[in-house]
């Protein structure tokens, strides 16, 4: 015969559903692959090649005509953004002790990242890369006007 | 025998500044020195001692067994959160006064006595106790490696060095503390115990092993030599993978 003894405690009440287990596991997946976009970036456009000489306007414009680097950049961008501003709210939560000041630093903060995110967004999926009107030496060799 | 010289114990004269704070004269802690002559086999808690029961009476301070197993001296000495009771005077820098202060993070009732509730309550908040549901009719079973799992989380003393030592712990004291998640450790991967997942969620809290920093300050500041980050990490792979 088995017998079942009560638990002897009552649940704890403060307990709550909370995002912090995925906040946790992205700092640690987009950690990592920021240190490899970012890198890469840097020497891409500033080693390799001619080096930091070689940027200018249609520097940008080539590298945007790829895709491939238009994910990239935009990986990098959401990726760097969400990052900063959840660590940020970790140093927020640290440091804030009223539950009004601390409501309002981070909805701060993620209006600031959401509002950069959309603009950085709309800037890499709807770059001209030949603007109508600007001078030819400064445009890419794709360009007609070029 | 009676021309043979006794020989002498060096002795030598330490400087001790002690935070000191009475709640019914005092707004603010004030450093207090004190001159006290210690010997080589000495602990700063001798050092209290020689104080308490020579200079001042009104020094007060916990201890109980005085020998690092009970955990009621953890206190600030230099900076660090030890045991007053195992930590020799000698091992110090002796040329320097010795600053001892109470742990951070708790109130201050008097001098080196805080209030330990509310570390106590997130103790019992992860139910600090084997949970089994069949009858206890025989001996629980239990291979050595099952043991070894949890046998160094077994050690806590429930001192506080290691929570009062946190800095996420001294903002504003809602986070569980290493101590708690140390004590949830020695249940959550006890093979005879059933409640694994129990203390997983409690822990799964806002305030739970998700505010973990990993800056070792516990692991650091453990008189028992626990591994504490090394616990708070492996509670919080079960948490991520949903089993122990």
């Amino acid at each position: 015969m088995s017998v079942t003894i009560e638990t002897p405690n009552r649940p704890r009440s403060r307990k709550q559903a909370n995002w912090e287990k995925y906040g946790w596991l992205f700092m640690r997946v987009s950690g990592p692959l920021l240190v490899v976009l970012v890198f890469t970036h840097l020497v891409v456009n500033l080693v390799l090649g001619d080096g930091i000489k070689a940027i200018d306007f249609a520097f940008v414009a080539g590298k945007w005509a790829d895709p491939f680097w238009q994910v990239w950049d935009l990986a990098m961008l959401w990726l760097a953004l969400i990052h900063g501003t959840n660590g940020m709210r970790t140093i927020v939560n640290d440091y804030t002790e009223k539950v009004k000041v601390r409501k309002a630093l981070t909805t701060t903060l993620w209006a600031v990242c959401a509002l950069l995110i959309l603009l950085g967004t709309l800037v890499i999926f709807t770059f001209d890369p030949c603007p109508a009107g600007a001078s030819a030496d400064l445009l890419a060799s794709f360009c007609p006007a070029a | 025998m009676a021309d043979q010289a006794v020989p002498t114990i060096d002795s030598f004269t330490v400087t001790l500044f002690v935070r000191r704070f009475d709640p019914e004269t005092d707004q603010e802690p004030k450093w207090v020195d004190y001159d006290v002559e210690m010997f080589g086999t000495d602990r700063v808690l001798d050092a209290l001692h020689k104080i308490k029961w020579e200079q001042d009476g009104s020094l007060t301070f916990r201890r109980s067994c005085a020998h690092g197993v009970c955990g009621s001296d953890a206190m600030r000495i230099n900076g660090r959160n030890r045991l007053a009771c195992k930590t020799l005077i000698k091992d110090l820098d002796i040329s320097q006064p010795i600053y001892v202060e109470p742990i951070k993070g708790l109130p201050v009732e008097k001098d080196l006595i805080v209030d330990m509730n509310p570390f106590y309550q997130a103790y019992k908040d992860i139910n600090p106790f084997l949970v089994a549901n069949d009858k206890p009719e025989k001996e629980r079973l239990q291979s050595p490696e099952d043991r070894a799992r949890y046998d160094d989380t077994t050690k806590c003393i429930l001192c506080a060095a290691c929570t009062t030592s946190c800095p996420v712990f001294w903002t504003d004291g809602q986070y569980f503390g290493p101590a708690a998640i140390v004590n949830a450790h020695r249940f959550i991967f006890d093979s005879r115990d059933e409640e694994a997942q129990v203390r997983l969620d409690i822990l799964n809290d806002k305030e739970g092993v998700w505010r973990c920093r990993t800056t070792f300050n516990c692991t650091e500041a453990c008189p028992r030599g626990i591994e504490v980050t090394k616990a708070i990490a492996e509670v919080k792979q079960a948490i991520l993978r949903g089993r122990v």
